[in-house]
């Protein structure tokens, strides 16, 4: 990164990609601390691992197969 | 970043047993140094003879065998051997699956979830067995105790943007600094947890066919230059899928009980993968495309390619227990009675 302001990429679908390692103060005033290049916020509130993003945003569709690779 | 844990010393896996008369000849010159080798031509693309074949002559870039000379790396008989081997895989696929340079929309169907998934991580979480997850994770074993390394390959054959968001995928992958939090060392915490055997290649005699083909996919993609559209397709399909994925694998090792090491693996990549997908989509697929829009049907291809693969994968695995039989080719041996203890109940 050439400087040292953190970006923040707002997404059209989902979360916010917040870069660097982040401090994010919930709430409840707990602190969670993020050490990942990029972090994922969650927006949409479906996530069950806030305040990331575990991609619960997503569309959910019957029948139309199954595309998960696990 | 330093590790807190002691340093394992590096040590090649024994060569398989062979299941073919290629993979016989392949074996055979790894072992016993060059010779003349049979032709490719009439071998089934993704039975377990060339599958095997091709794994053995791709794991000589990575760990290599035990009593192997790693210079056979770059023998030209075996090398030619690679090739007529990899040409039939590749026709094959090429022939299966319906070519599209429709990137967005690949991605797009990648994007949904179903509700009423059959997949092998789907029936896991509905009503999987411990035995079940233990034979999951040791197939498994053959992609995680070397992840990322595959798609570390294409890294030299990107440029730009593409390359940094790559890079920054792979780094996360390999613990971003800490050498404690690699995903392969996560992946043999947690094979240890579930009382499997963590060393390098322990499950390569165990691999059915199907096992294989999906790992030979990322290393034919890798090692090619002319498959980097592919491989950064594959590579996607893996991070998109990823995160739902294991949060099933999550749900079926709570709901049995597994010990938190053993869940750890898993819950790391339902929030990593989380990331990786609007990494890759946005930092790699996107600027690749500007850079190289040739590339856009090998993309898809790479995509519906490993999509083909997994779901192989997936239906073998569900037929032979929907059998009641294992899914892997020798059934793994009972946890021992200790550590059945500790595998059987919550940890702490």
């Amino acid at each position: 990164m050439t400087d040292r302001v953190a970006r923040v990429v707002v997404t059209d679908e989902g979360p916010l990609l917040v870069s660097g390692p982040v401090d994010i103060v919930l709430p409840d005033g707990r602190r969670v601390r993020s050490e990942r290049p990029v972090s994922a916020l969650c927006t949409c509130k479906r996530s069950r691992r806030q305040p990331f993003c575990d991609t619960s945003h997503r569309r959910k569709v019957r029948g139309e197969g199954d595309h998960a690779q696990q | 970043m330093l590790s807190s844990s002691p340093v394992r010393p590096v040590e090649p896996p024994p060569l398989p047993e062979p299941r073919g008369p290629l993979s016989a000849a392949v074996i055979g010159a790894l072992r016993r140094g060059p010779e003349i080798l049979p032709p490719v031509d009439g071998t089934d693309p993704y039975g377990a003879d060339l599958q095997l074949a091709l794994y053995c002559l791709y794991e000589m870039h990575y760990r290599g065998f035990a009593g192997v000379a790693e210079d056979l790396e770059w023998d030209p008989a075996l090398l030619t051997v690679r090739t007529a081997a990899e040409r039939l895989f590749l026709d094959a696929l090429r022939a299966e699956v319906e070519p599209s340079a429709d990137v967005d929309a690949e991605l797009e169907a990648l994007l949904v979830e179903p509700v009423d998934g059959t997949g092998v991580s789907h029936h896991l979480r509905r009503d999987g067995e411990t035995w079940q997850v233990r034979e999951y994770v040791a197939h498994r074993s053959l992609y995680h105790l070397k992840e990322a390394d595959p798609q570390a390959w294409v890294i030299a054959r990107l440029d730009g943007p593409a390359k940094a968001a790559l890079v920054t995928v792979e780094h996360d992958e390999y613990g971003a600094g800490d050498p404690d939090r690699m995903h392969a060392l996560l992946f043999a915490d947690m094979m240890r947890a579930l009382d499997l055997d963590d060393s390098y290649g322990a499950y390569l005699d165990a691999a059915p066919a199907e096992t294989l083909a999906e790992v030979n996919l990322m290393s034919l993609c890798g090692l090619r230059r002319s498959l980097r559209g592919a491989l950064v397709g594959q590579f996607a399909a893996v991070e998109l899928t990823s995160s739902p994925g294991s949060e099933r694998l999550v749900r079926a090792m709570r709901r049995l009980e597994l010990p938190d090491a053993a869940v750890e693996f898993y819950a790391e990549h339902v929030e990593a993968d989380a990331v990786h997908e609007q990494l890759v989509r946005r930092g790699v697929i996107a600027p690749l495309l500007a850079a190289e829009p040739a590339l856009a049907a090998d993309v898809v291809f790479g995509i519906r390619a490993s999509g083909f693969l997994a779901d192989r994968f997936g239906d073998h695995v569900l037929r032979c227990w929907s059998e009641g039989r294992s899914s892997l080719r020798h059934p793994l041996p009972r946890e021992s009675p200790v550590r059945a203890g500790r595998v059987s109940r919550p940890d702490g």
